[in-house]
């Protein structure tokens, strides 16, 4: 029961970096390989205000100011690294796109290791306590996770579907030239996705150091590619998909890593998953297919 | 002008490659010969070789074939592992060190190509971003079945036989790395300019046109990823007996990386690029590792990073288009060569003959620039004419 829980909040974390995924690969048409560092300097924002807040008296205070600091910042970097890198190749082959994605999260591994060196650095987050539900004990952290994921992604899904931007989102993703045909401001709501997915982005941070409170340059390196795993799992671009997949991914690998003789293995497990699900059904569970035309 | 004279003759830029190659081992040759080779650069010539090797190999898959391969170190780590488990084993049946190296070489190749084959099979669905995250999520999971198996070491790596460099012996490893490099390039130059290397660049540049002009892409995909993977292989193995003990960590995403930023320095599609690259990523990295340590030693992927997005930006953004072809290499060679011929004079090879000066622009008149996002206009729109794609 426990595990489930901790699965679910796990699942929570994991679904919103993959909202961002499914977000950009969808509205943009690219693997933001950087997305997962986004999360690492979430996280750094939060340590930063951490160690700069000295009273201990109000610790949710601090958190809430980690939080809007580490939104203002990745939502920040998300569109700045949009702008730089990203928008001198539209159009061009995917591949380019991909390497250069990859350089800008390399490039932001790097700066995080420069400004604030390789070793880890342990963030002092209050602690919330267990508490019994059902008779298992679950940390309260992972409840605060799995509601406030729960609440963002209902909103997210309102924005989408209710809003004129997120109406103009769904166009965009639809098809991008009838939609600039339209009088939409394709790259504006490019900015905006980017926005978005960064801000998912730095709660995702803050729940990760809710977890595990450690700040470390390649934090983000990891959950990033499991969370497009299971952007790939609920099917690439659609949003509710990225949630399925996300919490699914979540609950699987806190049962892999509770069975002890697949423990080491969790990873290759999630991986392997991942190989297959491209291979049996490259749509996922909720994708639609695309023809390609010459 | 010689009239005679065949369209394969011989032409020094074909044989640029094992040039620069030989030049390196000489270079290492020399230094023994005279005395002075240290053991360290002997372990850094090897470190060259399989630099060499690897980044070739990538750009089989990268450059020609046109797809994003991020788990080239997996299949390094595969012929590490199995090629130096596999030495070990054989030095206490074989006495000759050479060739249990070779031995080990050929097994730890094929069982990486055997991999490559296994992943090559996605790459028959998939494609782009997708294939790319296979391919790194292959990696892993090689890395973390590696890590956990007792056979191997697990977590403290795996010990094996290196050998070792002795004075002006025959065994200095670095030697038979050079000769395999060589071996490597001529194999590699002559698929790529045989009908087989023209049908495999053709799959990148369209591949539903490929499809339809008969070449069969499905052979030449899985060809050249278990082609790609074997040689990936081959430098595992002489990791393997270079440094020891065989550490899963070395083979990460990181290193895959690296390699990749070896292919796109030298720039995709070229081999004598990726030969130079290498070399030269290899020796600022052993540079680097001196002199630089803690944090510092970041500045290193800082380096790469900004390698990568400005070299493919500039590469590719349609902004930078106009500048790029002023300064390209290959368009000033192009100028210096049209300012020496003189206007009478024509070239032996037919394809010199656009580089002729004339003042009526033969490019311009003849290419028309089809890309992707621009649909073609005809100059005069016929009355009857059906629009659309």
């Amino acid at each position: 029961m426990s595990i489930l829980f901790d699965g679910l909040s796990l699942g929570a974390i994991y679904a919103l970096i993959a909202l961002g995924y499914t977000m950009v690969y969808g509205i943009a048409k690219m693997l933001n390989f950087a997305h997962g560092d986004i999360i690492m300097v979430g996280a750094y924002s939060v340590f930063v205000v951490m160690q700069r807040a000295k009273s201990p008296t109000d610790a949710f205070l601090n958190v809430a100011c980690g939080l809007l600091l580490s939104l203002f910042i990745c939502t920040l970097f998300g569109v700045v690294m949009e702008k730089l890198a990203y928008k001198p190749l539209r159009g061009v082959t995917p591949i380019a796109v991909l390497i250069t994605a990859i350089g800008v999260s390399y490039l932001l591994q790097s700066l995080a290791q420069i400004f604030f060196g390789a070793k880890p650095h342990s963030v002092s987050l209050p602690t919330l306590g267990t508490v019994t539900v059902a008779g298992a004990k679950v940390s309260l952290s992972s409840i605060v996770t799995l509601v406030v994921g729960a609440v963002i992604m209902a909103l997210l899904t309102w924005f989408v579907s209710k809003t004129t931007t997120g109406r103009a989102m769904q166009a965009v993703s639809e098809d991008r030239g009838a939609a600039q045909m339209m009088g939409i401001n394709v790259n504006k709501i490019i900015s905006v996705t980017f926005a978005i997915g960064s801000a998912l982005a730095a709660f995702a941070g803050l729940f990760y150091l809710l977890q595990i409170p450690t700040a470390e340059p390649t934090l983000g390196s990891m959950p990033g590619i499991k969370a497009f795993t299971a952007a790939v799992i609920g099917g690439i671009g659609s949003i509710p998909g990225a949630m399925i997949g996300g919490v699914l991914l979540g609950v699987i690998e806190k049962i892999c890593l509770s069975i002890p003789v697949i423990a080491p293995y969790t990873t290759a497990v999630e991986f392997s998953l991942l190989i297959i699900i491209l291979l049996v059904r490259p749509i996922g569970i909720l994708g639609k297919k695309r023809r390609e035309k010459v | 002008m010689g009239k005679e004279k065949k369209r394969n003759a011989f032409r020094i830029k074909d044989y640029t490659s094992y040039f620069i190659t030989i030049v390196i081992f000489a270079y290492g040759l020399i230094m023994q010969m005279t005395g002075h080779l240290k053991r360290s650069d002997s372990t850094l010539l090897v470190q060259i070789a399989y630099g060499i090797i690897l980044a070739v190999s990538l750009n089989l898959v990268v450059g020609f074939l046109g797809e994003l391969s991020l788990g080239h170190a997996g299949f390094m780590c595969i012929g590490a592992y199995l090629g130096g488990y596999i030495a070990v084993q054989l030095s206490g049946v074989i006495a000759n060190k050479f060739i249990v190296l070779l031995l080990s070489m050929l097994i730890g190749g094929l069982l990486a190509a055997a991999a490559g084959l296994l992943v090559g099979l996605p790459a028959l669905r998939l494609k782009g971003d997708y294939l790319a995250i296979v391919t790194l999520a292959f990696g892993e999971i090689i890395r973390t079945i590696f890590k956990n198996l007792n056979v191997f070491g697990a977590a403290m790596g795996m010990h094996t036989n290196t050998i070792k460099y002795d004075g002006g012996g025959k065994t200095s490893l670095y030697i038979v790395t050079f000769c395999v490099v060589l071996v490597m390039l001529f194999l590699c130059n002559n698929l790529i300019r045989s009908k087989h290397g023209r049908a495999i660049i053709a799959i990148r540049d369209n591949e539903i046109a490929a499809k339809a002009m008969g070449i069969n892409v499905t052979f030449y995909k899985l060809f050249i990823f278990v082609f790609s993977a074997f040689f990936a292989g081959v430098a595992g193995v002489i990791y393997a007996h270079n440094i020891t003990p065989v550490m899963y960590s070395a083979f990460s995403f990181n290193y895959s990386i690296e390699i990749l930023v070896m292919v796109v320095l030298g720039g995709m599609a070229s081999v004598n690029g990726s030969i130079v690259a290498a070399t030269a990523l290899t020796l600022i990295n052993a540079l680097l590792q001196k002199n630089l340590s803690g944090d510092l030693a970041s500045f290193r992927y800082l380096v790469y990073a900004l390698i990568l997005i400005i070299l493919v930006i500039f590469n590719n953004a349609p902004v930078f288009a106009p500048i790029q072809q002023k300064i390209s290499p290959r368009a000033i060679i192009a100028r210096a060569r049209a300012k020496k011929s003189k206007p009478g004079d024509i070239p032996d090879e037919p394809t010199d003959w656009r580089k002729v000066p004339t003042k009526i622009k033969m490019d311009e008149l003849l290419s028309t620039d089809l890309q992707q996002d621009k649909t073609f206009e005809p100059d005069k729109p016929e009355k009857s004419g059906k629009g659309g794609e």
